[in-house]
């Protein structure tokens, strides 16, 4: 407990420091010319943000640029080498492949979850309660999430993993598919007795997709609601009066009218699967063949300790997220101009 | 003005609709007849059946930090039911500071260290730059918000790595030393320095938004009247945008508190957050079931109280910052 007051202290000292120099400079500029005094008074307020997100964010996004080009030490000049080895190595190819993955059925799965829900749950009884628990997963840690999915997806030496039980209930499965409860899912990659080759991700990796969902399904829900609240009633009465049915009112009319908020939603997702970390470390630490390159990443530079493969690797994040911005720009253009005729 | 907004459209949609925020947990909206009726009893059971998958696992978790190490490790939380046994010696045992045990609360107080200040910290910074944003007229400002927008691409990522370095060496071009190495590594101050930096473009943008949308004549009235800007952002900017502070506040605090990555990498051993001690229990501790669930509620509890406490701010921030990556 002293602890935490001992840093709250060093905060307000922190804070009030900082007040006191920027009003310090504030009363400074007093003694400018006019001119000059308002050009100081805008300086002192950016100048704190700007300082954070210079030294914080925008000198290192380019320096970890530049150190993707260099060797694991950061001596000797690469070019492009360190690229080249993420996409020609069989496993940290696996690794962008699973990212993919990660965003295409993570990202659709969670879109249609949030669309159902917010679509079938509204106006219905016990709405709030069914979104709060669908919302729930969102709010707590993806680490969390993680530990929360190990006491369902656990094998063997855990005994009593919720899957297991399942499928060890259910007659007639074979052991591939969890017939005996004794099957490890974190670890196979195959199911049913086919195994995917090498360059393909595994089941395991659906399984861990599956608690990314989990997690991100009730953002998406919030969202859509809100979306789907703000459909003018008068269009939904116009839809159903020339003889729609429910089915076609969402369809044509309520799915058209929220098109922007589905790829802002999709878009969010997207980026987030891209990231993927959190999940994998607390699950299977990317063994098994689940790692994605958000999870690479931190395994090659804190664990292996190579700079220049790690760096390269945040870049290919970088890379892949700016596609999906633009594609979202676009379409949402298109949504506007559908919107405006 | 029109490059910004422009830009800003981009990744901002929902905006619009955030006037219907307090409805969207509330589900008590005036004059749904219409699309109630949409709600067919399919989809309700669909609901039912989603609501239902999306409790189980947390439930199980739940359950299963109330029983007894024997018990979890044999038999399934669901048999808690016909065989009620209940204890608090997982809270305890992972609570305990005694040598050996997990020390928690040591690490929850970290949470709160880390949490609070760089809540403070990023919000307090941000607005400022806020206000010149919206308020302060000056040559580029349009191109230089487009340049914070444009930041809100970047993947923190890029960043952790050089800022690890300068943290640990300073920064230095040849022999000229332009940051000292100041003994940061491993503090709670670098890793308050690194979430205010990673989330600053994310909270100006926010704010900005807000800020910029407060009545013009106000702010021009008290300027004409002599007002300097000091005066008019202390008296009327920080009143004005409480209800977005209080929003971003939340939702920056819910962010920092999950965090893992940020927290890991700057934390060292001692100064880590509860969310990185927790995965490291799932490493060292992982055969040790009976206390990774009391360890995995405890690093729950707080959100969960803040969520359902504010839920109508949190969801209203959820909405304004769907770009949050």
């Amino acid at each position: 407990m002293g602890d935490l007051i001992t840093a709250l202290v060093i905060v307000a000292i922190g804070i009030g420091g900082l007040i006191a120099v920027l009003g310090g400079l504030y009363w400074l500029t007093r003694l400018f010319p006019t001119r000059w005094s308002e050009r100081a008074k805008i300086l002192i307020f950016l100048l704190p943000a700007s300082v954070l997100m210079i030294v914080g964010l925008v000198v290192p996004a380019i320096r970890t640029v530049y150190v993707s080009l260099l060797d694991n030490n950061s001596k000797k000049f690469l070019g492009l080498d360190n690229y080249h080895e993420i996409f020609t190595t069989a496993g940290t190819r696996l690794t962008v492949i699973n990212s993919l993955t990660w965003v295409l059925v993570g990202t659709t799965v969670t879109v249609i979850v949030g669309l159902a829900v917010a679509r079938f749950a509204d106006g219905m009884r016990g709405e709030k309660a069914a979104k709060s628990a669908i919302f729930i997963p969102g709010a707590v840690s993806l680490v969390g999430a993680g530990v929360i999915w190990r006491f369902v997806y656990d094998g063997p030496p855990f005994k009593v993993g919720l899957l297991n039980q399942v499928t060890k209930s259910l007659p007639g499965l074979p052991n591939s598919l969890g017939g005996d409860g004794l099957r490890s899912w974190f670890i196979e990659r195959g199911l049913a007795g086919i195994t995917p080759p090498s360059n393909a991700p595994g089941f395991n990796t659906f399984l861990l997709i599956v608690i990314f969902i989990w997690a991100s399904a009730g953002f998406a829900t919030v969202i859509f609601s809100a979306a789907i609240k703000g459909v003018p009633d008068s269009l939904i009465e116009a839809a159903k009066v020339d003889g729609a049915t429910n089915r076609q009112a969402f369809y044509k009319v309520t799915m058209p009218y929220i098109r922007a908020t589905i790829i802002t939603v999709a878009t969010t997702t997207t980026i987030a699967g891209l990231k993927a970390f959190d999940i994998i470390a607390a699950t299977t630490g990317g063994n098994f063949g689940t790692s994605t390159i958000a999870n690479q990443f931190f395994v090659t530079k804190f664990v292996q300790g190579r700079d220049g493969l790690g760096s390269a690797l945040a870049v290919v994040i970088f890379i892949l997220v700016i596609p999906v911005v633009v594609l979202n720009r676009r379409a949402q253009r298109r949504a506007e101009e559908l919107m405006a005729a | 003005m029109t490059i910004a907004d422009n830009s800003v459209q981009v990744l901002i949609t929902p905006l619009a609709e955030m006037k219907t925020a307090d409805t969207v947990m509330g589900g008590e909206p005036m004059g749904r007849s219409i699309s109630a009726t949409l709600s067919s009893r399919t989809g309700r059971w669909l609901v039912y059946g989603l609501v239902f998958f999306w409790t189980i696992p947390t439930f199980g978790l739940f359950v299963s930090s109330f029983r007894p190490e024997l018990a979890v490790k044999t038999t399934g939380w669901w048999s808690m039911f016909l065989h009620p046994s209940v204890t608090l010696d997982n809270y305890r045992t992972v609570l305990s500071s005694a040598p050996g045990n997990e020390n928690l609360a040591h690490f929850f107080l970290n949470s709160l260290k880390i949490t609070i200040p760089a809540t403070l910290f990023s919000v307090g910074i941000a607005l400022l730059a806020a206000y010149a944003f919206s308020w302060m007229k000056f040559k580029g400002r349009d191109w230089l918000f487009v340049a914070v927008v444009a930041l809100l691409m970047v993947p923190l990522q890029m960043a952790l790595i050089p800022l690890l370095r300068l943290f640990t060496h300073g920064a230095h071009i040849g022999s000229i030393t332009i940051i000292p190495y100041l003994h940061l590594n491993n503090s709670a101050s670098a890793i308050w320095i690194a979430h205010s930096a990673f989330g600053m473009p994310f909270c100006i943008f926010i704010l900005k938004n807000f800020v910029s949308s407060l009545p013009r004549e106000i702010i021009e009235a008290a300027r004409v009247d002599g007002a300097g800007h000091a005066t008019v952002f202390m008296r009327l900017i920080v009143p004005l945008t409480v209800p977005a502070i209080a929003s971003l506040s939340i939702f920056q605090f819910m962010w920092i508190w999950n965090d893992y990555l940020v927290g890991k990498v700057f934390g060292g051993t001692r100064n880590v957050p509860l969310t990185a001690h927790l995965a490291e229990m799932t490493g060292t501790r992982g055969q040790s079931w009976q206390l990774l669930t009391a360890a995995g509620m405890i690093a729950m509890i707080l959100p969960l109280i803040v969520f359902f406490a504010l839920q109508r701010y949190f969801v209203r921030g959820l909405l304004a910052g769907s770009v949050k990556g």
